[in-house]
C-alpha cells in the first residue's frame, strides 16, 4: 500500500499496463513528455519511449479514429480527451465506430481493447467548458461501457480493468477530485470489476446513489441525515453501462427510498434511466417516489458554480423530503 | 527543401504578394495513351502475363457483377448498390500492387479491390442478400462488405471516418514490426470531412506507413468536383500536410500500378504516409437511390466513355500478344453464369436467427440485452406469423 491521489493512482494504473502489454500505447494531446495538463500521464514517455506514449495534434475526431484503427489492429490503446467538453468533435467517431465496430462486422473486427481517458464534472471553477459530465450521451450508445472511480483506489482497478476489458470503455476522471482525493492503493496489479456497484455504507431507511466525484457529497448528506436519525445506505454506481441493476434494487427494496444525485442536468440524464428501471422492479416497495438531485437544467455556470451544484444540503432536503413523503 | 516547424527558419520579404492557386500545377502520371500505348517504357511498371491477366478478368468481373446487381436491385431483390463502373482500374489497379498482408480500408466503391483479393461471387451474395452466411449478419446495407481473412476491413457507412483509423491501423502494424502497410480508399467528397484533415495531419506527424488512395472520380452524389473544393484538387493538400504525393490518370492502369507500387515502397521504407490522388470519373449512379441524367449531361458521360479503363488495358494486353479474345468471352459467360446461380442461391437463404441480434453488441451479452432477448423472443412466439423470417426458428 502507498499514499496516492487519484492521479498517481491513474498513473501508476497506466504504468502497470504498459509494463505488463507492450501493446498498450497512450496518447492523446500534451500527454507526451508534459505528461497531460493534469500530469495523469507523467513520465510514461521517459519510461516507454516515444512510439508507446506520446503527442497527438490537436484533434479529437483525430485521436478518436486513430485509436479505432489502432484497436482494431489489436494494439491497446489508452486515448485521452483532454477535457470530456471537448469529446464532442469525437462523437461520430465514438458513437459510429468505436461502439459498432465489432457488431457491424459479424465479430469479424472489434475495437474492444480501446479505452477512453476523459476527466470530466466541475468543481474547478472552470465554467461550462471545463466542468461538464457528458455520461447520459455515452449510455445511449450500445457497444460502450462508462465506469467513473471516486477514489484513488478505486480508479487504479477499474482503469485496468477497463484497459484489459475486451470491449471499448469510456473512463470518466471526477477532475476536482486528482489532487483532493487521498488514499491507500495498492502497488500491486488489480482490478475492480466492471459492471458491479460498490456498496460504500449500509443503512435501512433510504438508498442514496451516486458515482465519482457526488459520492462524497452524498456520504456528508448521509452524516447529516444520520444525525436526525435517518439512516442511509450509500452506493457508489461505478460503471454507468452496464449498470449493476441487481445492487441497486436489492438496496431499494430493503430501504423503500431512492435518492438519485448526479452533476449532470437532470432532464435525460442517467438518473432518469435508473429511476424508471427501478420503478418498474421495485414498484411495490417503494415508500416514496424516487428522488433525484441534479445539476439544473443550464450550461454549467462559473459564478453560480456553488449554486448550480446538487450539493449535501440539497441532497439532505431531498432525503428530508423523501423520508417525510 | 527542408521542412520549416519554427517562424524563425522562415524566409523575410518585404513585398505584399499573395500566393496564388495555381501557381504550381500538379501533374497527371499517365503511362498508357487512350490508345493502349505505353508513353514512356522506361516508366512503365513490370507486370507479368498472370497478373496482368488477373487485373484485366478482375476488371471485367467486376463490371458484370455491378450490372448484374443494379438489375436485381431495380428488380426488387436487394436494397441498395452502388456501382464502381468506370474507376474500376484506380482500385483494381492498385490492390494489384499490394502485398496480401497490408490491411484495405475501403469507403464503398472498392469491389474490385475485394475481387482481386479473391472475395468470391457468393461471398458477394451473401453480404448482399444479408442471409445468414452473411459476416456482417444481416446487421449492414449492401455493399459494406468485409473479410479478416482477405485484410479487408469491413465498411462502415459514416464518410471518411476510415481515414484516420487507417492513419492508427498503420501505427499499429509500424509498431508491431509487420513488413505491412494499409491502404485507406476514399473519393474526393469525403476529403471534405474533417476526419480527413485529422486523419492525415496524424499520418504525417506520427510516421504512419499508410496510402491514402482518393479516387476524384467528379462527383459526390450530385455535387462536381468544382463545387466540392477550390484548390488543385486533393493532390495539392497531401503536399500541404508534408504527405509525398502523386497524382495519376485513374483509368490507367499501368500508372495507378506504378504509382501505388512506389507508394509502398516509400510507406514501408520511409514510415510515412503517401497520398495518391486518382483522376477518374464515376460512370455509374452515385447509387441506385440517384439518377445522374439530372445532374450532368449525357455528352459528359460520353467523352468519359471513351477512356474506358477497361477497354484501354485490354489494348494493352493485345499489344503484348497476351490478350485471347475466344478465352475473355468463354470468361465473361462462366462468370455470367456463375453470379446468376449464386444470386439466386443467396436469396434462398434465410436470415440470422433472431437469437443472434443481441450478440456482437459486446463481447458478451450484458443484463439488459439478455433480458430484451427474452421478451422479445416471448413477444414473436405469440405472434409468430407477423415475424415470418425468425418465428420458425427460435430456440
Amino acid at each position: 500500500m502507498a499514499q496516492m491521489n487519484l492521479l498517481q493512482a491513474i498513473n501508476s494504473a497506466l504504468v502497470t499496463a504498459m509494463t505488463e502489454d507492450e501493446k498498450v500505447m497512450v496518447f492523446g494531446e500534451d500527454v507526451g513528455h508534459f505528461g497531460g495538463v493534469f500530469r495523469a500521464t507523467s513520465n510514461l514517455q521517459q519510461k516507454f519511449g516515444k512510439g508507446r506514449c506520446f503527442n497527438t495534434p490537436l484533434t479529437e475526431q483525430g485521436i478518436i479514429g486513430f485509436a479505432n484503427g489502432l484497436a482494431s489492429h489489436g494494439s491497446v490503446p489508452v486515448a485521452e480527451i483532454q477535457f470530456s467538453d471537448y469529446i464532442f468533435p469525437a462523437f461520430d467517431q465514438i458513437v459510429n465506430e468505436t461502439a459498432k465496430w465489432r457488431y457491424r462486422s459479424g465479430g469479424q473486427f472489434t475495437c474492444g481493447t480501446l479505452t477512453i481517458r476523459t476527466p470530466y464534472g466541475g468543481g474547478i471553477a472552470g465554467g461550462h467548458y471545463h466542468s461538464q459530465s457528458p455520461e447520459a450521451f455515452f449510455a445511449h450508445i450500445p457497444g460502450m461501457k462508462i465506469v467513473i472511480p471516486r477514489n484513488p483506489k478505486q480508479a487504479k482497478g477499474l482503469l485496468l480493468a477497463s484497459i484489459r476489458d475486451d470491449n471499448p470503455v469510456l473512463f470518466m476522471e471526477p477532475k476536482k477530485l486528482y489532487r483532493a482525493a487521498v488514499g491507500d492503493v495498492p502497488e500491486t496489479d488489480y482490478e475492480l470489476p466492471l459492471g458491479k456497484a460498490d456498496l460504500v455504507k449500509e443503512g435501512t431507511d433510504i438508498t442514496l446513489l451516486a458515482w465519482g466525484a457526488q459520492v462524497e457529497i452524498i456520504e456528508k448528506a448521509a452524516a447529516m441525515a444520520e444525525e436526525i436519525g435517518v439512516s442511509c445506505e450509500v452506493i457508489d454506481l461505478q460503471s454507468i453501462l452496464p449498470w449493476d441493476v441487481e445492487t441497486i434494487c436489492e438496496s431499494v427494496c430493503k430501504t423503500g427510498r431512492l435518492l438519485i444525485n448526479h452533476e449532470a442536468p437532470l432532464t435525460g440524464g442517467f438518473a432518469s434511466e435508473i429511476a424508471a428501471t427501478v420503478q418498474e422492479r421495485c414498484f411495490l416497495y417503494l415508500e416514496s417516489p424516487i428522488a433525484r438531485v441534479c445539476g439544473l437544467d443550464t450550461p454549467y455556470p462559473l459564478a453560480h458554480e456553488k449554486e448550480y451544484m446538487p450539493d449535501h444540503l440539497k441532497t439532505f432536503e431531498a432525503i428530508k423530503r423523501t423520508m417525510d413523503y | 527543401m527542408q521542412d520549416r516547424n519554427h517562424l524563425s527558419d522562415v524566409q523575410a520579404t518585404n513585398s505584399v504578394s499573395l500566393i496564388e492557386n495555381g501557381l504550381v500545377e500538379i501533374p497527371m502520371l499517365q503511362l498508357l495513351d487512350e490508345n493502349g500505348h505505353e508513353t514512356n517504357k522506361e516508366q512503365s511498371p513490370e507486370i507479368n502475363e498472370t497478373t496482368a491477366k488477373r487485373i484485366s478478368t478482375t476488371m471485367q468481373y467486376i463490371r458484370l457483377l455491378d450490372e448484374r446487381m443494379v438489375g436485381a436491385q431495380r428488380q426488387g431483390r436487394i436494397s441498395f448498390y452502388l456501382a464502381c463502373t468506370g474507376e474500376e482500374a484506380s482500385t483494381v489497379g492498385s490492390a494489384a500492387a499490394l502485398s496480401e498482408n497490408d490491411m484495405i480500408m475501403s469507403q464503398y466503391r472498392e469491389q474490385g479491390a475485394l475481387a482481386y483479393r479473391g472475395y468470391t461471387t457468393d461471398q458477394f451474395m451473401n453480404q448482399m442478400f444479408s442471409n445468414q452466411l452473411d459476416p456482417n449478419k444481416g446487421r449492414q446495407m449492401p455493399i459494406h462488405y468485409g473479410d479478416k481473412k482477405l485484410n479487408f476491413m469491413t465498411i462502415s457507412s459514416p464518410l471518411g471516418t476510415q481515414i484516420s483509423q487507417a492513419a492508427g491501423y498503420a501505427y499499429g502494424q509500424k509498431m508491431a514490426g509487420e513488413p505491412a502497410v494499409t491502404i485507406c480508399y476514399f473519393g474526393e467528397g469525403a476529403a471534405s470531412e474533417g476526419d480527413f484533415h485529422a486523419g492525415v495531419n496524424m499520418a504525417a506527424v506520427l510516421n504512419c506507413p499508410v496510402i491514402f488512395f482518393c479516387r476524384n472520380n467528379g462527383y459526390a452524389i450530385s455535387t462536381p468536383s468544382e463545387e466540392q473544393f477550390k484548390g488543385d484538387g486533393i493532390a495539392s493538400r497531401g503536399i500541404g500536410y508534408g504527405v509525398k504525393t502523386i497524382r495519376v490518370d485513374g483509368n490507367d492502369v499501368l500508372a495507378v500500378y506504378a504509382a501505388t507500387k512506389k507508394a509502398r515502397e516509400i510507406a514501408l521504407a520511409e514510415n510515412c504516409p503517401v497520398l495518391i490522388e486518382a483522376m477518374t470519373y464515376r460512370l455509374a449512379a452515385h447509387s441506385t437511390s440517384d439518377d445522374p441524367s439530372g445532374y450532368r449531361s449525357k455528352s459528359e458521360e460520353d467523352k468519359w466513355r471513351a477512356k474506358d479503363p477497361i477497354e484501354r488495358f485490354n489494348k494493352w494486353l493485345d499489344g503484348k500478344g497476351w490478350f485471347d479474345k475466344k478465352a475473355t468471352d468463354a470468361f465473361l459467360e462462366k462468370s455470367r453464369a456463375e453470379i446468376l446461380a449464386a444470386l439466386k442461391k443467396a436469396e434462398k437463404v434465410p436470415v440470422a436467427p433472431i437469437e443472434d441480434i443481441v450478440e456482437d453488441v459486446y463481447d458478451t451479452p450484458p443484463w439488459h440485452l439478455k433480458e430484451q432477448l427474452v421478451e422479445l423472443k416471448a413477444h414473436i412466439a405469440k405472434y409468430p406469423e407477423h415475424y415470418p423470417k425468425t418465428s420458425g426458428r427460435l430456440k
